[in-house]
């Protein structure tokens, strides 16, 4: 007897259940419901629909003639209005009423919209189906584009407008692109990518409202206040099972409509298959699983025993042309190691997850070609003992070279600048090279590259050995750390050059061996994107040492210590109150008076801190940074104010100093002094840099230590006036921000670039006013009070994340 | 049978960072790595005691912030040349909450 069968949705899936059902001869008479007015087509091809390289024409998978031929009626256009179980017909929109002895439900899915204010506004899809990819298409050249979503659909849809000329922007509130797929350093090589592309890309964004004029989109407003100008936005966060005729139709439903191995509902008349649907608690968007459901339902409906089983699943993509991979575990779990490989030059990484010698999980980037190896390893569970070694090379490659340390020199291209002060490219060096100049010092001779402050002399060396290979013997120098064969002076230098603007960044062009750095790297290469890049990188607590990540000093017992500014070491009773009462109030053990002309509250607890800082704030008082790599104090003496040998207002200048400067983050922590005259009571002459006032003006001078090493200053140049005496400090610590090595103090930077070079530097107006534009530049984001940042948006995380004790004491 | 305790949300610690649990017995920290992966180690480095807590986490281990020592936060076990151990406590995360085995409590009312 002929099987009525309707089926409610022409998708991917039910349209792999009527193949199944007609090319094994089922005999079936189907009635199709499609609530679009077309029949199924393949959706996951809109997307080069939307960039122009197929026609809706290419992607339709059952025409009409099809559906003809097989004699499905086909009711395209119309939705269905309600269920009778028990009569077992189905109502449809315009009130016809259908009798079905099985009925398939292959609704699959809605897309997300978020509720945002605005989200009703014209302009405003979702990117679902073919009228949404026709809206984008329509957009045309010039005009602006939101995306908001940075998963899958929301990255094509961005590239697809993007190949149409227009001007998009992807909004993403995650820290990186399609998280759930792909890792940090994977997720940096897309946008980077994207942006190649045209594409800006706007991570760790939250959306806050959609603004709209007459009705329509005109801009979407993120909650930093910044407003993007928009013609369209695209809503691409996520898709929720269409259950809503189920559910009204009493089947179990959870997320999705459950179903049990056979594709059953809980009404055994009652199938259902694709994005819809739930099964044994999850929920399916891959196409891979749709297809194996599809299967097993067309087979119970022609009475065939089948079951449905989940597999292992692997998601290999192309977004955008860039080539994707993953599969299986590759987060959340214990006794798990990782096995990285970067080929900064190809832009390739992979990473394999390895837990009791076999692999678990995998991430590929860039290079797919072995993707189906790694996964048959992952699904066959392969011990992989004997080959770890080489495993990450891939099957062909079993037994290989090591990693060459000098990929990252050796992947530059020939305008990279290796030389900032002499603007030397990579390619001038090499020409050299060719020409002759097969050591540093010829090299220096010919092109002047690493001939003045001399940072660059690594990477010139590198150079010189990825162009003469094995006629060239690199001096050893010692590598930033174990993460790294590069130096810290090769990594300042390519961070500008490259422009690296990020940690994952920094790790993938240059080759790093670790997930992501030590202890080591992490605060130096937070500290140089910091002060290369202002305002495009965001400093990041978690690779700063404890005391600059809770902005007071740890002592040996685990508790801090509180030193509030004291501009110029001036201060007054009102502060010396406050001081107190804070001392007071917090039962702080040991007050002291530091070297710095200042007061140290030493053995505050941890979870106290935002307290007493608050307190301290509503005085007036704010950080003393007596923590920082940055600048710590401007030590002064009375000056004109009181001394009868002072020839300039010393202490004036060392509070507008101190103004200028604090906030600033430098390589090591920087100390002034100002002294009034020559008998320099602030001890100027040791400090990192010194102004000794005369009666003809300042003498500027820096490189002095008074620690481990002890060391009087180098006279830098004589200025004849207070203004002119900042500029040329805030000059001196912009270059020694921009150019030393993490950790080292003044003296020591002085000490490898040479004195002649900093003043002939500072001597130079145009470039002074350069360096104090961009410390100015980067002081608009540093110079404020952490302390006040951190008792607003972070006094909850000095607190335990959970107090034991005190529940105990309570019960 | 072991007995999971709801500890706070999984947002609550920084990737790459950790936080501080007390206990009658002492604080144990909690660290979230970059991975998402949590652990729950004795608060305190057996060379000096230092605040683990407070230290830079990396990969699948923190550098003490006193002398930097660095620990495997899966084992406990002190890396290179120092030679140390911290007690470890089973923790997982589940729907987005940080769950510690309840032995964390009484293994430590054991010491």
């Amino acid at each position: 007897m002929t099987q009525k069968i309707i089926v409610i949705g022409a998708g991917m899936a039910s349209g792999r259940v009527l193949e199944h059902l007609f090319d094994n001869g089922a005999d079936v008479d189907v009635t199709l419901f499609n609530a679009e007015p077309r029949g199924n087509y393949n959706r996951i091809m809109l997307s080069p629909v939307l960039a122009g390289d197929q026609t809706y024409q290419d992607i339709v998978t059952h025409d009409d003639a099809w559906y003809a031929e097989r004699n499905v009626t086909c009711r395209f256009g119309e939705k269905v209005s309600g269920i009778d179980r028990a009569a077992k017909t189905v109502t449809a929109e315009n009130g016809d009423v259908l009798a079905y002895d099985k009925l398939v439900f292959g609704t699959g899915s809605n897309p997300f919209m978020i509720p945002l204010p605005g989200h009703d506004l014209d302009g405003v899809i979702a990117y679902r189906d073919l009228e949404d990819t026709e809206r984008m298409m329509s957009l045309g050249e010039g005009h602006k584009a939101v995306v908001i979503g940075g998963g899958l659909l929301g990255l094509e849809a961005a590239a697809g407008m993007a190949a149409r000329g227009v001007d998009v922007t992807v909004v993403h509130i995650m820290p990186h692109l399609m998280e759930r797929q792909l890792d940090e350093a994977a997720g940096y090589l897309l946008r980077k990518a994207l942006v190649e592309k045209g594409i800006t890309v706007k991570c760790s964004a939250n959306s806050k409202e959609i603004l709209g004029e007459n009705g329509k989109v005109r801009a979407l407003l993120l909650d930093d206040g910044t407003e993007l100008p928009c013609d369209l936005l695209v809503m691409a966060v996520g898709i929720r099972p269409n259950v809503a005729l189920a559910q009204e139709a009493g089947l179990a439903v959870g997320k999705g409509i459950h179903v049990d191995d056979q594709m059953l509902t809980s009404d055994e008349n009652i199938l259902a298959v694709g994005e819809c649907v739930e099964h044994n608690g999850a929920l399916f968007g891959l196409v891979a699983p749709l297809y194996d459901q599809a299967k097993v339902l067309a087979q119970t409906l022609m009475g065939q025993d089948a079951a449905f089983v989940q597999k292992e699943l692997s998601t290999k993509l192309k977004v955008t042309g860039c080539d994707l991979f993953s599969a299986g575990d590759f987060s959340e779990a214990e006794g798990r190691e990782d096995i990285v490989f970067r080929d900064p030059a190809r832009g390739v990484y992979k990473r394999l997850v390895i837990e009791d010698n076999i692999v678990v999980g995998a991430v590929f980037y860039g290079d797919t070609a072995d993707s189906n190896w790694f996964f048959g390893l992952i699904k066959d569970k392969t011990d992989i003992s004997e080959m770890r070694e080489t495993l990450i090379f891939g099957p062909a490659y079993q037994g290989g070279e090591p990693l060459d340390p000098m990929a990252a020199v050796a992947a530059l291209p020939a305008d990279a600048e290796i030389c900032g002060c002499n603007g030397v490219c990579k390619g001038q060096i090499v020409e050299a090279i060719q020409n002759g100049a097969t050591d540093l010092d010829a090299i220096k001779a010919v092109t002047k590259a690493s001939a003045s402050c001399g940072t660059c002399t690594g990477l010139v060396e590198q150079v010189l050995a990825t162009t003469l290979g094995d006629d060239f013997v690199m001096p050893t120098a010692k590598p930033m750390c174990g993460c790294t064969d590069l130096t810290h002076e090769d990594v300042r230098r390519l961070i500008k050059s490259k422009e690296l603007k990020s940690m994952p960044a920094v790790w993938q062009e240059l080759g790093w061996k670790t997930s992501c750095g030590c202890h080591h790297c992490r605060p130096a290469l937070n500290f140089y994107l910091l002060a290369d890049w202002p305002l495009e990188y965001k400093d990041d607590p978690q690779s700063r040492f404890i005391n600059e990540r809770k902005h007071a000093n740890i002592q040996k017992d685990g508790t801090f210590s509180v030193v509030p500014r004291m501009w110029g070491g001036i201060t007054t009773p009102d502060e010396l109150r406050a001081i107190a009462d804070a001392a007071d109030k917090f039962a702080v053990p040991t007050v002291k008076v530091t070297g710095g002309q200042r007061i140290d509250l030493l053995g505050v607890k941890g979870e106290d801190l935002p307290e007493i800082w608050a307190d301290l704030n509503k005085a007036g008082l704010v950080s003393g940074h007596a923590y920082s790599k940055g600048l710590r104090t401007v030590k002064t003496c009375v000056g004109t104010d009181h001394c009868r040998f002072g020839t300039q207002d010393s202490t004036g200048l060392g509070i507008k100093l101190e103004k200028e400067l604090w906030g600033s983050w430098t390589p090591h922590k920087l100390k002034l002094g100002v002294s009034g005259c020559p008998r320099n009571c602030a001890e100027a002459t040791c400090k990192d840099i010194g102004v000794v006032c005369v009666d003809s003006g300042y003498q500027v001078s820096i490189g002095g230590a008074a620690g481990m090493d002890v060391r009087e200053t180098t006279g830098l140049i004589q200025v004849d006036s207070e203004d002119e005496a900042i500029d040329v400090i805030k000059a001196v610590t912009q270059m020694y921000r921009e150019n030393a090595k993490y950790l080292d103090r003044i003296y020591k930077w002085m000490a490898k670039v040479g004195i002649e070079w900093i003043a002939e530097r500072v001597n130079d107006l145009d470039e002074r006013k350069a360096l104090v534009e961009r410390f100015e530049l980067s002081q608009t984001i540093y110079r404020k009070d952490p302390w006040a940042e951190h008792v607003k948006d972070k006094a909850e995380s000095y607190k335990p994340l959970a107090d034991f004790k005190k529940l105990e004491a309570a019960e | 049978m072991s007995d999971w305790i709801d500890i706070g949300a999984l947002d609550a610690v920084p990737q790459r960072g950790a936080r501080v649990i007390k206990t009658t017995f002492g604080c144990v920290a909690v660290f979230r790595t970059a991975e998402d992966e949590v652990y729950a180690l004795d608060n305190a480095c057996p060379h000096k005691q230092g605040p683990l807590a407070e230290g830079i986490v990396h990969g699948k281990s923190v550098t003490c912030p006193l002398h930097n020592w660095v620990f495997d936060l899966e084992t406990g076990q002190a890396q290179g040349a120092d030679e140390g151990q911290v007690a470890t406590y089973p923790a997982q995360v589940a729907e987005g909450r940080i769950m510690l085995e309840a032995s964390f409590l009484q293994l430590r009312a054991a010491e």
